[in-house]
């Protein structure tokens, strides 16, 4: 006999995987369309962030019918962490439809001579959103804990960016504007690093039900009024 | 109140169709007009506080109240559009295409495991060994129990446990092949694991069954039904798909209902 509930935590799942391979192609594309000066490719990434965003409408109604047959324990974490994980997803999605922009852009203005290492910065955010991911099917949070600190990794290469972008916009004022969508789209990179590392967070409250975001926060929580 | 359906949502023709029913307990009116179309295998859960009406609604859908001398009925019921309180119709075959599993469940305790499931036929004249022998295991794969008791056909019916028992009532009402099933708290005397078992049943027969099932679990409709109608002192407040009366019902004494601020 089929369990129901158990096929429809498994549909909830498999829609949360499908949407993860959208937003990674999405971002993979978008970082390809904006070293390869591609116009066409950057107009398609921005035309499909409507598919991720459906993704997460569907994954929140399905994620609603479940919770009303008022699942328990890991059934009822792993609802609530689909619902957070695919908003992160959205996001990630959003971030490569504002660096697809920018390529579009870049891609009418001549280029900036300048080297900037940003396909490692999106190899490094994207292999921690597919590791943050891998956690969540092979239900490892040890693994998700190891993807947290790598965020600093992704942190340090945005700010080196950042300061090479600077120098090079005081010593050629005419590439300001052109610079500037450089920057925004590092920063974008590294916003998904910070998604990366939401996820690896709600991976480790799903297998352990331990809150491990903001740490600090807990301690500075004031006491009651009198 | 809600008395006349506004059913878009039925997709296909509904197998049954009930206007305008009423019924009395000598004076006392406990069911108010009411008017819901069931649709074909598809679940309809009926939900509601304790007096609502719900199991005397159900046991209207196939002529038990007959059963009961001071009761009467006013309105009409139709199964795939044929009127079951029709003068020509007998109770009996009414009952035979429409199914009841109780809340207790209740196998002949003299009877072994696959004479409960054939009883039904055999009251009805069926003496082919083979045919009924066909019957039994048909009925009990259906009802998920096969596998467990294969071995052990001829073992007394009360030798199996709870969540088994009220199977084995579940088969002896599909062993007739029945039209509707109708169930009436089926698992509100079972552990979470026997009622599990259930509730999984439950979807599975829907594809070859039109089942009604009165529930007080909320969570139980929610994760069974198609279709959801809540009543309330006799009346059908709100009737709609199970989705929507959980999450965003339209009436307010719904949401109070289905969220346990009263009942």
């Amino acid at each position: 006999m089929e369990n129901h509930f158990e096929t429809g935590l498994d549909n909830l799942r498999q829609k949360l995987l499908l949407m993860a391979s959208r937003a990674e192609t999405a971002v993979n594309e978008s970082v390809q369309a904006l070293m390869q000066r591609d116009h066409d490719l950057a107009v398609r990434v921005r035309e499909s962030d409507q598919v991720i965003d459906n993704f997460e409408i569907e994954i929140d109604e399905m994620a609603i019918q479940l919770l009303t047959k008022a699942p328990l324990a890991t059934n009822l974490r792993l609802i609530t962490v689909a619902m957070k994980i695919s908003q992160n997803l959205e996001r990630i999605g959003d971030e490569a439809t504002k660096i697809a922009k920018r390529a579009r852009d870049l891609a009418q203005e001549p280029p900036v001579k300048i080297t900037l290492d940003l396909p490692k910065m999106a190899t490094l955010a994207l292999a921690m959103v597919k590791d943050a991911l891998d956690c969540f099917v092979h239900r490892d949070p040890n693994a998700a804990r190891a993807i947290i600190p790598r965020d600093k990794e992704v942190d340090a290469l945005n700010k080196q960016m950042h300061q090479q972008l600077t120098q090079h916009m005081i010593g050629e004022p005419q590439s300001i504007a052109r610079c500037l969508h450089w920057i925004v789209a590092a920063k974008s990179l590294e916003r998904i690093a910070d998604h990366a590392k939401n996820i690896a967070e709600e991976v480790v409250y799903l297998y352990e039900a331990l809150d491990i975001r903001h740490p600090a926060a807990k301690i500075q929580t004031p006491a009651n009024p009198a | 109140m809600q008395s006349t359906p506004a059913h878009s949502f039925l997709s296909a023709a509904p197998a049954l169709t009930v206007r305008k029913l009423s019924i009395y307990f000598g004076q006392n009116k406990v069911l108010k007009e009411v008017s819901i179309d069931v649709s074909a295998k598809a679940v309809t859960a009926i939900i509601g506080p304790s007096g609502c009406g719900k199991s005397t609604f159900l046991r209207a859908l196939n002529r038990m109240h007959e059963l009961t001398p001071e009761a009467r009925m006013d309105g009409e019921i139709r199964l795939f559009g044929e009127d079951i309180y029709a003068r020509h119709v007998e109770p009996v075959i009414v009952r035979r295409r429409v199914g009841m599993v109780f809340q207790k469940s209740n196998p002949f305790p003299t009877m072994s495991i696959a004479e409960n499931v054939t009883v039904g036929l055999r009251l009805n004249g069926l003496r082919d060994r083979k045919l009924l022998a066909e019957r039994t295991e048909e009925s009990l794969q259906m009802a998920a129990l096969w596998n467990e008791v294969k071995d052990r056909l001829n073992a007394p019916a009360i030798s199996l446990s709870g969540g088994q028992q009220q199977r084995l009532c579940i088969a002896r009402a599909l062993a007739v092949r029945p039209e509707v099933l109708l169930m009436d708290e089926p698992a509100s005397a079972l552990d979470p694991l026997a009622t599990q078992k259930i509730e999984d049943l439950i979807i599975d027969l829907k594809k070859d069954y039109t089942i009604v099932i009165v529930t007080h679990n909320m969570q139980q409709a929610a994760r069974i039904s198609d279709f959801t109608a809540f009543f309330y002192l006799g009346n059908l407040v709100e009737f709609g798909q199970t989705a929507k009366i959980f999450t965003n019902p339209a009436n307010k004494q719904t949401e109070d209902y289905v969220t346990g601020r009263f009942g």
